[in-house]
């Protein structure tokens, strides 16, 4: 990846509301190539979405979020892809990953009521034939997602001019 | 010390700020208030600085974006700060060599080889308090009443007081917008260099966020050599050039001999606070100037050389990271300002964009600009002319503030500019 692609990137990640003409500022490429660097990542799945990073708390809004730990056995008819497949359809799953360790698939969920997530994991994921134990873990607090810190920022104290 | 001095003043002792030399700006007021001191001339001698008068009113408005900083936006990274805190929590809080720790002197030994610098831990390295010590340092040590020191400016601040303070001459060596501010040795020749005893370099370069090339160093030293001048290289930028890899003038031929390095993690490794530096030169300069360090500071502090270590060790991810984000910020800042018709030579180093204000500002006047900038659209920024007369007719604008600032502060700025 070169360094124009790596900046474009990096601009989205830190806003992705930013405009074509401040990317091809941060960037240096004219902004018709930003728009058409962006349709090739887009098309390459490298870019696979743009979303808002929400503090649900400060948006007094009723949002229950929890991470849910799924261990599965494979059989020799069930691969991992299609448990995920599977799980990856419900609409409460934020995200799903497969990780190394005591389990086996590590999912975000969320939705607005504890009932809602409770009866997604029991109904949804517990009967699937290969899970064999999940663990759900409630979030009581976020206080960074996804890079951004959920506090009012240090005030800066640095002096306004300096040498 | 004057009792004007102890009043509270916000940039007091704490800052770099008082390289302005006379605090108060008002020179003999302390004989007013009745008190008996009478400064030293060779301070008295030294004038206010430009930015001076810009702080206060920076300081005084609430809704100030500000582009006039010269530090980073970033913490320190945490394994340094973790180091730090450490070492106090384990009772590490006594002096260390004058020197410096030993382990930190190998750390920077290692560390600089990466700028093809080979020096000695025991004799060649010499750790400050903060980088401008070390420069201090060099003219303490260095430089005898009457020689004379060339200035390239526009420059950092500090060295033309420092020169002074040490009973040298500086000699102001204009560098140009249209030579991307590289220094050139006809430049040093037309100011009368060839009659001087030291030479200092800033590059990457604060101000203007130049840096020199190989073959431009190539130049100088070629000059320095042949008129035989010493240098004093501050290199505090080193770690933040975008595109070319820095070079250092003691790498060239018979050069490493006749310079004084400096470095030190303000910059790289936003330890401003921290107050760490280190000198890199040969054994009877580096002695000279230990000397000197041994009697004013005894060594520099113990918890930040701690921190030191982790940065040279552990933080490389880091300054990786604020150097990306740095680039991004200084496209953006330069095609902004190259859009609202500003002229700025492409900054290759350092965290500063030099754009030229001279035929947008009235009678060209660079602090009249930044002043009523300031005042009707509370984005601050230091005029060209503190950074010496060749600084004049620029705008010293720093990138080291959020994406969003920098919009918000170019956005203003391209209002004020359509109102002109």
């Amino acid at each position: 990846m070169d360094d124009e692609t790596r900046a474009l990137l990096d601009a989205l990640v830190a806003d992705a509301r930013e405009s074509t003409e401040d990317i091809a500022r941060q960037t240096g490429l004219p902004a018709d190539e930003v728009d058409a660097r962006l349709d090739d990542l887009e098309a390459a799945g490298v870019l696979r979405g743009y979303t808002a990073v929400v503090d649900w708390d400060r948006a007094e809004a009723d949002r229950v979020a929890a991470i849910v730990e799924v261990n599965v056995e494979l059989d020799r008819e069930t691969a991992y892809e299609e448990i995920a497949r599977r799980i990856a359809e419900s609409p409460t799953v934020d995200s799903l990953r497969l990780v190394s360790g005591d389990y086996d698939f590590a999912l975000d969920v969320s939705a607005d009521t504890m009932q809602a997530v409770s009866r997604f994991v029991a109904e949804e994921v517990a009967p699937l034939p290969a899970v064999t134990r999940t663990v759900t873990h409630y979030v009581m607090e976020t206080y960074k997602e996804r890079g951004v810190v959920f506090d009012d920022r240090d005030e800066d104290d640095r002096l306004s001019v300096t040498p | 010390m004057s009792e004007g001095d102890e009043s509270g003043d916000p940039t007091d002792g704490g800052t770099d700020l008082t390289a302005d030399g006379d605090v108060d700006g008002s020179g003999g007021a302390a004989a007013d208030e009745g008190d008996r001191f009478t400064p030293a001339d060779r301070v008295d001698a030294v004038p206010p600085s430009g930015i001076r008068a810009f702080f206060e009113v920076a300081e005084s408005r609430e809704d100030v974006i500000s582009l006039g900083v010269g530090e980073p936006d970033f913490t320190a990274p945490w394994p340094a700060r973790s180091a730090a805190i450490e070492s106090l929590e384990r009772g590490r809080t006594s002096y260390t060599a004058n020197r410096g720790k030993p382990k930190l002197r190998r750390e920077i030994a290692r560390h600089v080889r990466r700028y093809d610098l080979e020096y000695d831990p025991d004799e060649e390295v010499l750790v400050t308090t903060g980088a401008s010590e070390a420069v201090d340092l060099a003219f303490r040590a260095l430089v005898d009443p009457g020689d004379v020191v060339a200035l390239p400016t526009p420059t950092y601040v500090s060295y033309e007081p420092g020169v002074t303070f040490a009973g040298g001459e500086p000699l102001a060596v204009p560098t140009y917008h249209e030579d991307d501010w590289s220094l050139t040795p006809e430049a040093l020749l037309a100011a009368g260099a060839d009659e001087a005893d030291v030479l200092v370099l800033c590059y990457p370069n604060n101000p203007t966020g130049a840096t020199m090339s190989r073959a431009e160093l190539s130049a100088v030293a070629d000059f320095c050599r042949e008129y035989d001048l010493v240098v004093v290289s501050d290199e505090i930028y080193a770690a933040l050039t975008y595109g070319d890899e820095h070079v250092s003038i003691a790498t060239l031929p018979g050069m490493r001999e006749r310079t004084v390095v400096v470095n030190g993690f303000s910059k790289a490794y936003a330890m401003t606070g921290l107050r760490l530096g280190y000198a890199l030169a040969p054994p009877t300069a580096s002695a000279a100037m230990t000397k000197v360090h041994q009697y004013a500071m005894l060594s520099a502090p113990t918890t930040a050389q701690h921190a030191a270590v982790a940065a040279l060790r552990r933080c490389e991810d880091d300054v990786r990271e604020m150097r990306r984000e740095y680039d991004r910020r200084r496209r953006y800042l330069t095609t902004r300002l190259r859009e609202l018709g500003l002229a700025v030579a492409e900054p290759r180093g350092a965290f500063y964009a030099f754009p030229r204000v001279a035929e947008v500002a009235p009678d060209g006047d660079d602090e009249a600009f930044a002043e009523t900038l300031l005042e009707e659209t509370g984005v601050a920024a230091v005029p060209g002319g503190a950074f010496g007369d060749g600084g004049a007719g620029h705008l010293r604008l720093s990138y080291a503030t959020g994406m969003d600032e920098l919009k918000e502060a170019t956005r203003r700025l391209e209002t004020f500019l359509a109102e002109r």
